[in-house]
């Protein structure tokens, strides 16, 4: 047999049939579920009188649109009418779901790997674009819109084509203070938010594996905003110890079957792929977003670019458009711009590991006065009872924090959390759109640990020349 | 879903790259539990110049006058014509859900994201890539002339331009079918239903773990 990539690997596993044109009928795993992209579906079918395919490949919870503060019930009726489908919908039909109040609930993303439901080998869809972050387990992730999210409902399959496929690969070593977002950002900076597209990227190296699964997430998280439809990592040690024990992992009886099936879950050696591009981690800095999309993005110690010097008038147009938007000067350093809010958290950045980092940064500071608001918002439920019991929660409060309940809050603001127009918002989220954190307002993406550095000065700051 | 097959319509040009779904509708309007109704909000933060919320009377809103789809030689219109990357970001199928509910029933651009890409099939909106070199001749022909038409073609896969030249352009045999057709995929794979049960056995057994179920 040809030397496959994991790709090919879990393409062709899960091919229940194929035409001539390469459209091809792909078996789904595990279906993840939230409020805001099923109602329709769930109406579609119900108006077709089609049932449910599989109602156990479904894990469900509320995530987008719910508070982040102790309130029980949510202010806005149309937010509440659309979670309370999502709970009627599932009881109705049997659907685990993790509700309000249920203290696995979170986003989706976070929770599928933290309870297992994520497992190596699988197709993972969900109706949301960041189902990459899934392919993190070497599991083939990938996000779809409402139609197909009723399509996966109704025949447990996908219709798909396959895509091309790229490896990033990014050896040797991180240096202090640059973690797996700067790799996700840096990335982004060098293929562009398109340079992804069409194409399943693999991320490879040895700086991929020295990632934790937290860290892989993150990177995989991102593959999205790079305009890939998956991101993948092959399974190894790290994979199989994080899955240990999780309530949708393998019983005992079937672990090391699993365990076997799971470590050819690789690209073989020699296996060719359309697109190579090579990453020194040695090179990479602290990033931070200047402009309106994913790759207008700098190392911290450099400038807002200047569109005079763009050659192409496109990009130049989108560049000055940008600078417009954000409120920045050409050529100005990075380090100068000042923050008004401060949001760690997101499916990008909210699990533990973000959590400890950040807290490692705030320990025994405090947030700059002219900072409005700076929050910790966890991915889950669990992630926040975990950090609690570490007492990472009373760092962050210590040091001017609000420490909140489990969603995607300020990510996108659908919830009551988010940014009045004009405000500047450090933020540990995936998408610098704009509006994205609320109408006029301003997201600069960067690490926990820089936003927490950046709460700490009141502008950003490379966090590695934060005194000790 | 409505039927594609020759559509004739008025242009308006969208000169910006990477137009991502979060531009095309904005997030407070996803809190719908309906699949129509998003018309009035496609491109609200650039079309209007208030800020828009769920629910609200359209009709009474300050229009931004420098918006393109604004420009009274735009309206209805039903081809978009974009830059590339266009529909990046989030996989809100409410993104062609407005379009559709605005009226448009193509886009054209040198590249599409690729999730907004399928989800354009769903819904009756042909989404067609063409050269950037194309593109941009569009770009200056509808700008230099006003009341400028296009007619798409599917069933040829052709662009004609009102000069009589036309730009040919790829389309998968299986979406091509579906759109020309008006047919709903989930009849069509549910007619595979037997081969999906089988392999979903086979698989159960090979694997078991993949089929657990989770606590309640
Ligand atoms: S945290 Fe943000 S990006 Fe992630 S699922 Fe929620 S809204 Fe989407």
């Amino acid at each position: 047999m040809p030397a496959q990539t994991l790709y090919d690997k879990l393409w062709s596993s899960h091919v229940v049939s194929a035409e001539d044109d390469g459209t091809t009928l792909l078996y789904i795993d595990r279906h993840l579920v939230h409020e805001v992209t099923s109602p329709q579906a769930f109406e579609g079918l119900r108006l077709a009188g089609r049932s449910l395919w599989r109602a156990s490949s479904i894990l469900a919870t509320a995530d987008h649109n719910v508070p982040t503060t102790a309130v029980k019930e949510i202010a806005d009726p149309v937010s509440r009418l659309q979670v309370s489908t999502l709970d009627d919908n599932c009881s109705r039909l049997g659907i685990t779901e993790f509700a309000m109040g249920d203290r696995r609930q979170g986003i989706v993303h976070v929770i599928g790997p933290e309870q297992g439901a994520t497992l190596p080998g699988m197709t993972v869809v969900c109706g949301d674009s960041h189902t990459s972050t899934h392919g993190a387990f070497a599991a083939l992730a990938m996000g779809i819109g409402t139609s197909e999210v009723e399509h996966v409902m109704a025949t447990q399959c996908l219709i798909s084509r396959k895509a091309r496929s790229m490896l990033v690969r990014v050896d040797g070593a991180l240096g202090p203070g640059v973690t797996a977002k700067d790799i996700a950002l840096a990335v982004i900076g060098v293929i562009g938010t398109a340079g992804g597209t069409g194409h399943a990227i693999e991320f490879g190296g040895s700086a991929i594996r020295g990632l934790s699964m937290e860290g892989r997430m993150t990177v995989c998280n991102m593959a999205i905003e790079a305009g890939a439809r998956n991101g993948l990592v092959a399974v190894d040690d790290t994979t199989i110890e994080y899955l240990r024990g999780r309530p949708y992992s393998p019983d005992d009886s079937e672990w090391q079957a699993a365990v076997a099936v799971w470590r050819e879950l690789h690209s073989d050696a020699g296996a060719g792929f359309d697109r190579v591009v090579e990453i020194d981690a040695a090179t990479i800095e602290p990033q931070v977003t200047w402009g309106t999309s994913p790759e207008m993005v700098s190392p911290v110690g450099g400038r807002v670019p200047d569109p005079a010097a763009e050659s192409d008038p496109v990009r130049r147009q989108g560049m000055e458009k940008a600078l417009a938007y954000m409120g920045l000067r050409a050529n100005m350093p990075i380090t100068e711009i000042t923050i008004d809010k401060v949001f760690i958290g997101s499916c990008t950045n909210s699990r533990i590991e973000d959590l400890r980092a950040a807290a490692a940064v705030v320990r025994g500071r405090h947030v700059a006065a002219s900072v409005r608001l700076a929050m910790v918002v966890p991915g889950s439920g669990l992630v926040k009872a975990a950090a609690e019991a570490e007492g990472l929660d009373r760092v962050f409060m210590a040091a001017g924090f609000e420490w909140r309940n489990p969603g995607c809050s300020m990510c996108l603001g659908m919830n009551d959390d988010r940014l009045a127009p004009g405000e500047r918002c450090a933020s540990t989220s995936n998408r610098n759109f704009e509006g994205r954190q609320g109408a006029g307002g301003r997201t600069h993406l960067l690490s926990p640990q820089m936003a927490a550095a950046a709460a700490i000065a009141g502008h950003f700051v490379d966090v590695r020349t934060l005194a000790a | 879903m409505q039927k594609f097959e020759v559509h004739q319509g008025l242009v308006v040009p969208l000169d910006r790259a990477n137009v991502d779904t979060d531009a095309i509708i904005p997030k407070q309007f996803l809190k719908s539990i309906q699949r129509s109704g998003f018309g009035p909000n496609l491109f609200d933060a650039w079309r209007y110049l208030d800020e828009g919320r769920p629910g609200q009377d359209c009709a009474t809103r300050p229009l931004n006058p420098d918006f393109v789809l604004n420009q009274p030689r735009y309206a209805g219109a039903s081809v978009l014509l974009a830059r590339e990357n266009f529909g990046c970001g989030s996989s809100r199928e409410h993104a062609p859900w407005a379009l559709e509910d605005y009226g448009f029933r193509v886009v054209i651009a040198p590249s599409f994201a690729d999730i907004f890409f399928g989800n354009c099939f769903k819904n009756g909106v042909l989404p067609i890539v063409l050269p950037a070199a194309s593109v941009d001749a569009l770009f200056r022909a509808v700008e230099a002339q006003p009341g400028y038409r296009l007619t798409v073609d599917l069933p040829a896969q052709k662009v004609r331009l009102p000069d009589g030249s036309e730009f040919a352009f790829d389309i998968d045999n299986f979406r091509k079918y579906c759109l020309v057709e008006g047919l709903d995929d989930i009849g069509l794979t549910l007619r595979q239903a037997d081969r999906i049960r089988a392999f979903e056995s086979a698989r159960r057994t090979a694997q078991p773990w993949l089929f657990k179920e989770g606590a309640r």
